[in-house]
């Protein structure tokens, strides 16, 4: 099996899709000819030509609205954002138009489309290249959030959301974008959407992660180990729906739970985490759940290393977890 | 130089401004009159920008700095027009005019600062390299989010004619920002309240990797202005004199009470969108040898030596002056730590309430980062 990083990963789906499916077409700013800034469309608009890998004008509002109609026309468009920090001129058209159409016209008009937009600090980019605005998105009706954490999940998640009838938000945690290396399959197959993964199994503590996030939840759970408290590590992989199932049988063994993101605290994710297990899971509880996230400030330059949720801040949350 | 004419073509493109000749002459009907002295200060500033662009561009490759966005044949438009506002008047920057920053009076010291995101940094070490700001100087804060300050800068001057006070703004951005929505939205409340502002559009070619043409089917960008009702002048960006004499008239109108001016500076970006880019992936270098032979600094240069004002030997010196200016600079850069963890959590809001305080103990109290990642 060919070894694949993520944005190699990503690229095959989109590649796989295009040539199975006349229909997709790829849209944003610098997706073209450059191949995106990040590399990730590279050497589509030379197989597929430039009326389906589409370089826009500037404007986000201008890229989603457009991808809408496509959509609505029957395309399937794949708009790229060229950073999640740059979201915010289309939210309009996401929140009120992408994500009600099918409800608000009464189910005449279901439109889909997947997203993507690569998230996340880690690569020195200050406070405008290095957000992390699931929260935003996963409370919107009618959207669908999946971020992957590996390459094999980038690919096989990729092709579900293009193939799911619902609009799907794809992030892309790019401080892993080429360091998450792995087997990745030729052609066809799919990740299921709100199919949670455990990637290490343990009895002692929860832990829920996603994304760049995940390596470190990992980190911190192999040394959490070495002082005898046992992780269990669950890559969600999809935010939104997300699979409860998966996590409330974790919970209910272990007891404990420590969720890890890269987000503000305050209204984050992990917000939502914490009061679905409460409500569903609470009398097997044995200690106060943990959040490990960003700062509720701005994501700083220098001091970024300080502010994200690394595994030297997850470590001792585990531990006080494991024996509170 | 195809690459400004737009698809349709179908509008005569407005005339472009031009007072430099290529005998290093000015015509005299639109000479700005600025003295021989005046001109070699601004010379002197075009020939730091260049110098401090290379050498911060080497500084990025060392890993010295994490990242820069320079302005490489883009400097006598960025000079120029700030020369030509008025010292009351405030400027509502992009990203690629720290020209304008340092010309207005940031000190190289704290631009450096700002390079390194060190403790002294005027933003904390809280943006990326190129990211300062300068109240002092009535020079505004930047943001990566492209097209913001537009409307921002027209609200500024907006404020001051409500405020009966002769102020006018000027705000710079890329043909790119063309599309963006705060274009539009800047220049239609400009025009509807007669706004005294100034939009500067560096027509550079590109945004990163996407040429003109996928910016706009006008023929150009300055005949935009009509639609909104507002004053639209073409300029060789190239050509510092007529791009203070625009300014300087769009200004002038500005304070008459007349409003906004749209001034689309035609130049050419020589360079990357910035260290992070490679333009070999997108566009020939055989595309910069029109713009290679008209450049903005040797042009000035052209014309004062032809005065007797400048030669080899001043520019010698002028650039070792810079150099040395600016080995200082880095080795106290480069020395001054890091913010202190406590300044994460300063100006979020006036004062921290309760659960930053508690978040600022937390970090303070718990274990330390890694160095690198
Ligand atoms: C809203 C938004 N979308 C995308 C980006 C990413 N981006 C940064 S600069 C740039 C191109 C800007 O081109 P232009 O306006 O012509 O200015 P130039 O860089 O050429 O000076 C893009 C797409 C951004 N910063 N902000
Ligand atoms: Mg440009």
């Amino acid at each position: 099996m060919p070894q694949m990083n993520m944005v190699q990963a990503i690229n095959d789906a989109l590649r796989v899709a295009m040539r199975r499916d006349k229909r997709v077409v790829l849209l944003g700013e610098d997706v073209g000819k450059v191949g995106g800034v990040f590399r990730v469309t590279a050497g589509l608009f030379d197989e597929f030509g430039d009326a389906r890998v589409i370089d826009t004008p500037l404007s986000e509002g201008g890229i989603i609205g457009a991808a809408v109609g496509m959509a609505m026309y029957g395309l399937v468009p794949i708009p790229e954002i060229q950073f999640a920090d740059f979201i915010w001129p289309a939210y309009d058209q996401i929140v009120n138009e992408l994500a009600k159409y099918r409800y608000r016209s009464g189910g005449e008009y279901p439109v889909s489309m997947v997203i993507r937009t690569p998230v996340g600090g880690g690569i020195r980019g200050g406070h405008y290249h290095s957000q992390h605005p699931e929260a935003h998105f996963v409370c919107v009706p009618g959207l669908k959030v999946v971020i992957p954490s590996n390459a094999y999940d980038a690919k096989g998640l990729l092709l579900s959301a293009i193939a799911d009838p619902d609009p799907v938000l794809f992030f892309e945690p790019k401080r892993v974008y080429r360091a998450a290396k792995g087997e990745v399959p030729e052609g066809e197959y799919t990740v299921p959407l709100s199919s949670a993964a455990v990637v290490r199994a343990g009895d002692d503590v929860t832990v829920l992660a996603y994304g760049a996030m995940l390596y470190e939840a990992l980190d911190a759970s192999a040394k959490a180990q070495q002082q005898g408290v046992h992780c269990e590590v669950i890559d969600l992989r999809t935010l939104w729906p997300v699979d409860i199932d998966t996590i409330l049988r974790s919970v209910e063994k272990t007891g404990r739970l420590v969720i890890v993101h890269e987000a503000p605290r305050t209204g984050g994710y992990g917000a939502e985490l914490v009061s679905l297990v409460c409500e569903k899971a609470f009398y097997h509880l044995q200690a106060p759940p943990v959040r490990v996230t960003g700062f509720d400030t701005p994501f700083p330059y220098t001091l970024e290393t300080e502010y994200m949720p690394l595994s030297h801040r997850i470590l001792p949350a585990v531990l006080q977890v494991a024996r509170a | 130089m195809s690459s400004h004419q737009g698809a349709a073509g179908v509008q005569e493109p407005l005339e472009v401004f031009r007072v430099l000749r290529d005998d290093g002459t000015l015509d005299p009907e639109h000479d700005p009159g600025l003295t021989t002295e005046e001109v070699v200060e601004i010379y002197r500033g075009l020939v730091l920008t260049r110098t401090l662009d290379q050498r911060l561009t080497a500084l990025q490759r060392q890993g010295r700095i994490g990242f820069h966005v320079g302005s490489l044949g883009e400097e006598a438009a960025i000079l120029g027009s700030t020369y030509a506002m008025r010292d009351t008047d405030w400027i509502f920057p992009c990203y690629r005019e720290f020209g304008s920053a340092l010309m207005r009076g940031l000190s190289l010291q704290k631009f450096l600062d700002n390079m390194f995101g060190n403790a002294n940094d005027t933003v904390k070490g809280r943006q990326m390299p190129d990211h300062y700001t300068c109240r002092e100087k009535r020079w505004g804060s930047i943001s990566s989010p492209v097209g913001t300050q537009i409307t921002q800068a027209v609200g500024f001057a907006w404020a001051a004619k409500i405020d009966g006070k002769d102020i006018a703004t000027l705000t710079y951005f890329g043909d790119g920002a063309t599309s963006s929505p705060e274009f539009h939205s800047g220049m239609n409340f400009a025009g509807v309240f007669k706004v005294p502002t100034v939009f500067f559009c560096r027509n550079n070619g590109w945004a990163i990797s996407v040429p003109t043409e996928r910016q706009t089917a006008s023929a150009t960008f300055a005949q935009k202005a009509d639609a909104y009702g507002v004053v639209g002048v073409r300029v060789d960006g190239n050509d510092l004199f007529a791009v203070i004499a625009a300014t300087r008239q769009a200004v002038e109108r500005a304070a008459r009470g007349e409003g906004p001016t749209l001034i689309e500076a035609l130049t050419y970006r020589m360079g990357g969108h910035s260290t992070s880019d490679d333009p070999l992936r997108y566009r020939g270098d055989e595309q910069l040898e029109p713009w290679a032979a008209r450049d903005p600094i040797e042009r000035v240069r052209h014309h004062l030596t032809r005065l007797g004002a400048w030669d080899d030997e001043r520019e010698a010196a002028c650039i070792a002056d810079v150099d040395a200016r600016f080995k200082q600079a880095v080795a106290v850069a480069e020395q001054t730590p890091p913010p202190p963890l406590e300044s994460m959590f300063e100006d979020v809001y006036e004062s921290p309430p309760w659960h930053l305080v508690e978040q600022r103990e937390q970090l303070i109290q718990g274990p330390r980062a890694p160095k690198s990642h």
